[in-house]
């Protein structure tokens, strides 16, 4: 049964790599703690060869110029931390949360799939690779050998079956204790003293024996092993083996997929910022298509730096059917800002997406055509800013008889389109629709036009328009009125009478509605028949 | 040898076919006795050479692509069809005339067919005058059409503009809007309503960002549909149809008798409408003025 293991190593360096790729090829040190009494917690390579080590003060490695000096973030931790164990589900359901910076995977017939172990091997290592950690791959018949490997080896490790003794004997004695580190790490608590006294102990004890690599603590006779350092003793020399074997405990599929960066400098124009999101997109994206998921909600939360203190500043990306497309979210997110700009400098952006099937659309050819839902979703937005947000949008009559008796809604194309497939009667034809004679249209002045009516027995005889030349003259005919009230029992109730007119202008006759308001008094222009 | 060559008309954007005369293929002669002076003179140009002397630029007319003709779908009124032909795909189409000529009345009848046939429609209102209960009365099937309502947003706290920028205002974004949906495709109607927009105002458009449409349309499936007072598109639109009321009509008996009912008696129930065509580049023999008079009743007239 071939397991596979997901290590990510200098993690807290690697989170922070991942969220700033700039970083990479300068030397850093991670600090933690409470200023001012923040130490070094981790650093790469390049400060390493500096010497600069975990443990000396900030004020100590402030002495080096050439390095770069970073707080530890554990937001950032966390999303690198959710990025591989999506790497690792992409590839395997029975994925097993061993630790902050380790997975382990059950790969039990997934080579029918991907293909055999060793492009499995390739694949994970490039696809995590493509989220921005740099991991060591290893896969062996158990998990703690593929665990113990992943740890130990640098880049991708295959141990064979069987041969797990002898591939993992060079490795030193620190991996054994190093994987159970990690462990309650991964729990959130603090190792108590009295392990950590004992490790010591142990260790020391090893090293006193001479045991310093695997392959000694597993030559060693087992009964004596037991009565010299007991149960935990055959324990690691298991390990050591590779002979140890358990089930994996699977992890349950986190739900939300969220990145977020902590700026060092404030970010004043939206430009820059379009910059750093263009990155959160594109590793969520990642994510989200490595499980096969799209989104249809995207949050983006930007902490800013005000005078009265820190704040936090909301804008929410609904779109109208799972995408994925962080091209197409970066645009929204633009033209959304544009529309509404946070309005102080910018030191946190946090981006959250909600997960959604994707959707399942069958096309055809003989559907007559309709837009592209990404590129039509663009266009409303970008029209949006035009026209603004409430003048764009299909239309929804509302149950009532007010003249302006509808409501703006979104324009969803797709939906009506699936809405329309799922009704059960034949849609219906065209011809006897068309054999009607057309309805006469109304084309209404918003806001109707006040006018100046003359009567004549209680009747329209002349109407004046200083807004509208067109619409004023001698009344050729006349039909009405017609009385309407509504809304009584609410603050904005209406009534009024209509009258539909024909108005004598020049050499042109227009055909209009005026509306004499009985509650406000006056007459109004409310449109012209056309 | 005679051949018949199919060419399409730039200007007109319509097949035509036309004969070419007989001509005696030049081939190059052998050389002869008698010809060996004239051989010493300047050379002849031979027809090889023609071939290399070609203006640069200009395609020969046996090359040039034929332009299918656009395909024709019902305006949603019997009689404009049995007109024009119905609207074409690919073209614009201008429909214009004055203030209750029966311009959105046609729009409306376009629309509500369109998205019948289970098409997605736009409209671009540059006067925000579209009456939803008349849309729907006429049969438009709302969920399938994208109203985009310009307005004075920017200058809603200037009292000083005068309504010409107002109106200057709301053109440019019609404008800017048409030039998104026509990019964005997908929709089997745009309409553009410039039907409030005075006509010295409407006219400022240059005649090339008609031009930008009428491109941006071809090809695509798309009936671009502008209705306005006065046509402004020029050469760039495929059908002009212009419209014109023929008469208001009220019930036939009290119109007889109009003095001798009350108002609240009488009801408007129909108007009729002309419509002429005055230009159409979908047909193949030069267009005459052709008129058709229809009606449209009110939505409560049953």
């Amino acid at each position: 049964m071939p397991f596979a293991c997901i290590f990510v190593p200098n993690f807290p360096v690697a989170a922070v790599f991942r969220a700033q790729p700039e970083l990479r090829t300068r030397a850093v040190a991670i600090l933690d703690g409470k200023p001012p009494l923040e130490k070094v917690f981790a650093v790469n390579q390049s400060a390493g060869r500096m010497g600069i080590t975990p443990g000396m003060t900030k004020t100590q490695a402030e002495l080096c110029p050439e390095l770069t000096l970073r707080p530890r973030s554990l937001l950032q931790e966390s999303a690198a931390h959710a990025a591989m164990l999506d790497c690792a589900q992409s590839f395997s359901p029975c994925v097993e949360d061993a630790a902050l910076d380790t997975a382990l995977l059950d790969l039990e017939g997934m080579e029918s799939l991907f293909g055999s172990l060793p492009q499995i091997a390739n694949a994970m290592s490039s696809r995590i690779a493509g989220f921005g950690l740099e991991a060591n791959v290893a896969l062996a018949s158990n998990p703690d050998a593929a665990m113990l490997a992943a740890r130990g080896f640098p880049g991708l490790t295959m141990i064979s079956s069987g041969k797990e003794a002898e591939q993992l004997g060079s490795l030193p004695i620190d991996v054994l204790f190093a994987e159970q580190h990690a462990g309650e790490e991964k729990k959130g608590a603090d190792r108590p003293l009295e392990t950590r006294l004992f490790e010591a102990g142990l260790l020391e004890t090893l090293d006193r024996w001479g045991v310093r690599n695997l392959r000694a603590l597993a030559a060693l006779p087992a009964i004596s092993l037991s009565e010299r350092l007991g149960q935990h003793g055959l324990r690691l020399q298991q390990l050591a083996r590779g002979a140890a074997s358990r089930t994996l405990v699977r992890v349950e599929e986190p739900a939300v997929f969220e990145e977020t960066v902590e700026l060092e400098y404030p970010i004043v124009l939206l430009e820059p910022l379009a910059f750093l999101l263009n990155r959160l997109l594109d590793q969520i994206c990642a994510r989200l298509a490595s499980r096969a998921l799209h989104t249809q909600e995207v949050r983006l939360t930007l902490g800013l730096q005000n005078l009265a203190g820190p704040d936090n500043f909301c804008r929410t990306l609904r779109l109208p059917l799972p995408m994925l497309d962080a091209k197409l979210f970066l645009k929204l997110l633009q033209l959304d800002l544009n529309a509404h700009p946070p309005g102080a400098p910018i030191v946190k952006i946090h981006l959250a997406a909600e997960p959604a099937r994707p959707r399942t659309a069958q096309g055809s050819l003989f559907q007559p055509p309709s837009p592209e839902p990404e590129k039509l979703e663009l266009t409303l937005a970008r029209i949006a800013g035009l026209v603004g947000e409430a003048c764009v949008g299909s239309l929804e009559l509302l149950d009532t008889h007010c003249t302006e008796g509808f409501r703006m809604r979104r324009f969803m194309p797709e939906v009506t389109q699936r809405k329309t497939a799922q009704e059960t009667q034949p849609r219906k034809t065209s011809e006897p629709a068309e054999s009607k004679s057309a309805v006469a249209a109304l084309r209404r002045f918003r806001p109707p036009l006040r006018a100046t009516v003359t009567l004549e027995n209680g009747e329209p005889a002349r109407v004046v328009c200083s807004k509208k030349k067109e619409v004023q003259g001698s009344v050729l005919w006349k039909a009405g009125p017609w009385r309407s009230s509504g809304d009584w029992w609410e603050r904005e109730a209406w009534s009024r009478d209509e009258w539909d007119i024909a108005l004598q202008n020049a050499d042109e006759v227009a055909l209009c509605r005026i509306v004499h308001d009985l509650l406000g008094g006056g007459w109004f222009v409310e449109g012209t028949y056309d | 040898m005679s051949s018949a060559v199919f060419s399409t008309s730039a200007a007109q954007g319509r097949p035509f076919v036309f004969e070419v005369e007989d001509v005696a293929e030049v081939r190059p002669q052998p050389a002869r006795a008698e010809h060996v002076e004239k051989a010493r003179l300047p050379q002849r140009i031979v027809p090889e050479d023609l071939k290399v002397v070609r203006l640069a630029g200009v395609t020969p007319a046996s090359r040039l692509a034929i332009l299918p003709t656009p395909e024709m779908v019902p305006s949603g009124i019997a009689a404009m069809d049995i007109l024009t032909g119905g609207l074409p795909r690919g073209c614009l189409t201008e429909i214009c005339g004055p203030a209750s000529s029966g311009r959105t009345t046609v729009l409306l009848a376009a629309l509500a067919a369109a998205t019948r046939r289970g098409e997605f429609c736009a409209v671009v209102d540059a006067g925000d005058a579209l009456d939803p209960q008349s849309a729907a009365a006429a049969g438009v099937e709302l969920d399938r059409l994208l109203w985009v309502r310009c307005n004075d947003n920017s200058h809603q706290h200037e009292p000083n503009h005068a309504e010409r920028h107002y109106a200057e205002h709301r053109l440019e974004q019609l404008l800017r809007v048409t030039d998104l949906l026509l990019e964005s495709g997908g929709f089997g109607m745009i309409a553009l309503d410039l039907g409030d927009l005075p006509p010295q105002i409407a006219r400022r458009i240059p005649l090339t960002t008609w031009f930008r449409f009428r491109r941006a349309v071809e090809h695509t499936p798309t009936v671009l549909l502008a209705i306005e007072r006065q046509s402004i598109a020029g050469s760039c639109s495929s059908l002009l149809i212009k419209l014109r009321p023929a008469g208001n009509r009220v019930d036939d008996q009290r119109v007889d008798f109009p003095f001798a009912i009350p108002t609240h008696a009488q009801l408007l129930t129909k108007l009729e409408i002309t419509a002429e065509l005055v230009r159409s580049r979908i047909d193949r023999k030069p267009v005459r003025s052709a008129e058709i008079t229809f009606a449209s009743k009110t939505a409560w007239a049953g």
